[in-house]
């Protein structure tokens, strides 16, 4: 294991002389996997909020099927993606294939359904906790949907968190509808399936801890929007 | 402790901008460019790195590279989703050019393919006369063998030689012949890991770094030549295909300065692609 040692260094080496290939891998990395949050949050917020409150027919099979989602595998949304995308398939005139666009469109369908049942079940759960004081208020849907997603926020945080997670990590869809080209679609981790390939495993952990290390960050990062236990246990002032 | 709000919104701001940028990364710059499918072991070499800089200082056209097996290469081109196939199968190049995909095909460089395996060589292909009889020896020894088993040019130069000596490695798969269904660099981690011999391109052997004990046993035998091609995806089949600056490309390659270039490339000191466009 004695690898591991000489990652760490090459990993602080390459942090510490701030190598631009890697600081543009690691930036290309975090655009696509933040736009990817962004947009499956913007689908997925109201998506779970409607499959949470409301009472509709299909409902039940559309909680199964979001949850079933959660672990489709990222090979295959890259392999949908990469048919819709391609020159010969449906979407191919906009030549999005090998773009970064490409890359956010396949992350995104990966963690929208994980976006979705997450905040189905959070904002579920904070629904039935509020019930009576909804009932009591007779208010509006909207404005019921509005306070269950500000009171949830903090949940709803780490719903996005689970998606960031499941989209900095994988490989198998940016793959394929990335091409791995160097200086265009080159991110994290396929940049180490290629060192891995190439032999060269030292250098591939070495890029595997600076991944850690940003996911650690972006976590941190947004652990200082969480403000204290108190406040995020208050109830709406409102209520009382 | 809490954090006070001007600094959360600050935060918060920060991030929604980090997410913006995101949306704009599609736009291209308006600089002209080509997608080249190709091979691993062309990418898994560093010729690209080596090559491309090179080529771009003369042309302002960005060469984007997606490095797959060769069956993948030609199956995306054939999908059209590239200007220009660089890759190593001969018969299927022609019949790429024959089915009208492609415009043209060029000899572009040549290598040639080794045997690889632990130094200990139990099955003893150092001591074989010839490629046949150095698979007949792994064959009757079981000891392992990684195949490629994806479709690549150098799967389909393997099961040739497998099928010229004779035999059919089919009926011992998952046995001692295991095939990785990956690239070449990964399939030499996995020789390495499990101690099996294995077919490479001495370009991807000679700048693999996780050798480990591993050695060449077999090579020099006109049977192991190794031949790339280039060819111009076809416009008629697909309007898009950028013909004027793939064009461009395959003519510096096949050309004094792509080919001196090619002549050029060193790994460990050693030459790894032998320019034979011609002239």
């Amino acid at each position: 294991m004695q690898e591991l040692s000489s990652s760490f260094a090459i990993a602080f080496s390459l942090i510490g002389t701030l190598d631009a290939d890697l600081f543009e891998i690691v930036g290309l990395s975090l655009r696509v996997s933040l736009s990817a949050v962004g947009l499956s949050l913007l689908i997925g917020l109201p998506v779970g909020a409607a499959i949470a409150i409301g009472r509709f027919p299909g409902r039940f099979s559309l909680i199964v099927i979001s949850n079933s989602l959660m672990g489709m595998p990222p090979v295959v949304v890259g392999l949908l993606v990469y048919l819709a995308l391609s020159r010969a398939g449906p979407f191919g005139v906009l030549g999005l294939l090998y773009t970064p666009t490409a890359m956010v469109i396949a992350q995104t369908l990966l963690i929208t359904p994980i976006v979705i049942a997450l905040a189905r079940q959070t904002i579920e759960d904070l629904n039935t906790e509020y019930a009576e004081y909804f009932a009591s208020l007779a208010i509006s849907l909207g404005h019921r949907v509005r306070t269950l997603l500000w009171e949830g926020r903090y949940g709803l945080l780490t719903v996005g968190l689970a998606g960031f997670g499941r989209a900095i990590s994988e490989v198998g869809a940016v793959m394929i509808v990335g091409g791995n080209i160097d200086h265009l679609t080159r991110v994290m981790t396929t940049a180490i399936a290629l060192e891995t390939s190439k032999g060269d495993l030292e250098l591939a952990m070495a890029l595997g801890i600076i991944l850690m290390l940003l996911a650690l960050a972006v976590n941190l990062l947004l652990s200082f929007i969480r403000p204290s236990e108190r406040v995020g246990k208050k109830r709406p002032a409102a209520s009382y | 402790m809490m954090m006070s709000s001007g600094i959360r919104r600050r935060i918060l701001r920060l991030l929604a901008g980090v997410l913006f940028c995101g949306f704009s990364a599609g736009v291209s710059a308006l600089q002209d460019s080509i997608v080249i499918q190709s091979t691993t072991s062309t990418a898994n070499s560093g010729l690209y790195d080596y090559l491309l800089p090179l080529f771009e200082e003369a042309h302002d056209i960005k060469v984007n590279v997606v490095a797959v097996g060769t069956g993948q290469a030609i199956r995306n081109a054939m999908r059209g989703d590239g200007d220009v196939l660089l890759v190593h199968a001969e018969s299927d190049e022609k019949q790429f050019v024959a089915d009208g995909w492609g415009v043209e095909r060029f000899d572009l460089m040549f290598n040639d393919f080794v045997l690889v395996g632990p130094v200990a060589d139990p099955a003893g292909l150092g001591e074989a006369d010839s490629v046949s009889e150095a698979l007949m020896r792994v064959s009757r020894s079981g000891e392992f063998f990684a195949s490629r088993g994806d479709d690549s040019g150098t799967h389909k130069k393997e099961l040739a030689l497998w099928r010229s000596a004779g035999i059919d490695p089919s009926e011992a798969s998952g046995g001692w012949y295991r095939e990785t269904g990956s690239g070449m660099g990964a399939t030499l981690n996995v020789a390495v890991g499990m101690n099996a011999y294995c077919l490479t391109d001495r370009a991807t052997w000679i700048s693999f770094a996780n050798k480990q004990g591993f050695t060449v046993l077999y090579e020099d035998d006109p049977p192991l030549f190794n031949q790339y091609g280039i060819i111009l995806v076809d416009a008629k089949k697909h309007p898009h295909v950028n013909a004027k600056a793939g064009q461009i490309f395959i003519d510096w390659m096949i050309g004094k300065a792509g080919q001196t270039a090619i002549a050029g490339f060193r790994q460990s000191g050693q030459q790894l692609f032998f320019p034979n466009a011609s002239p």
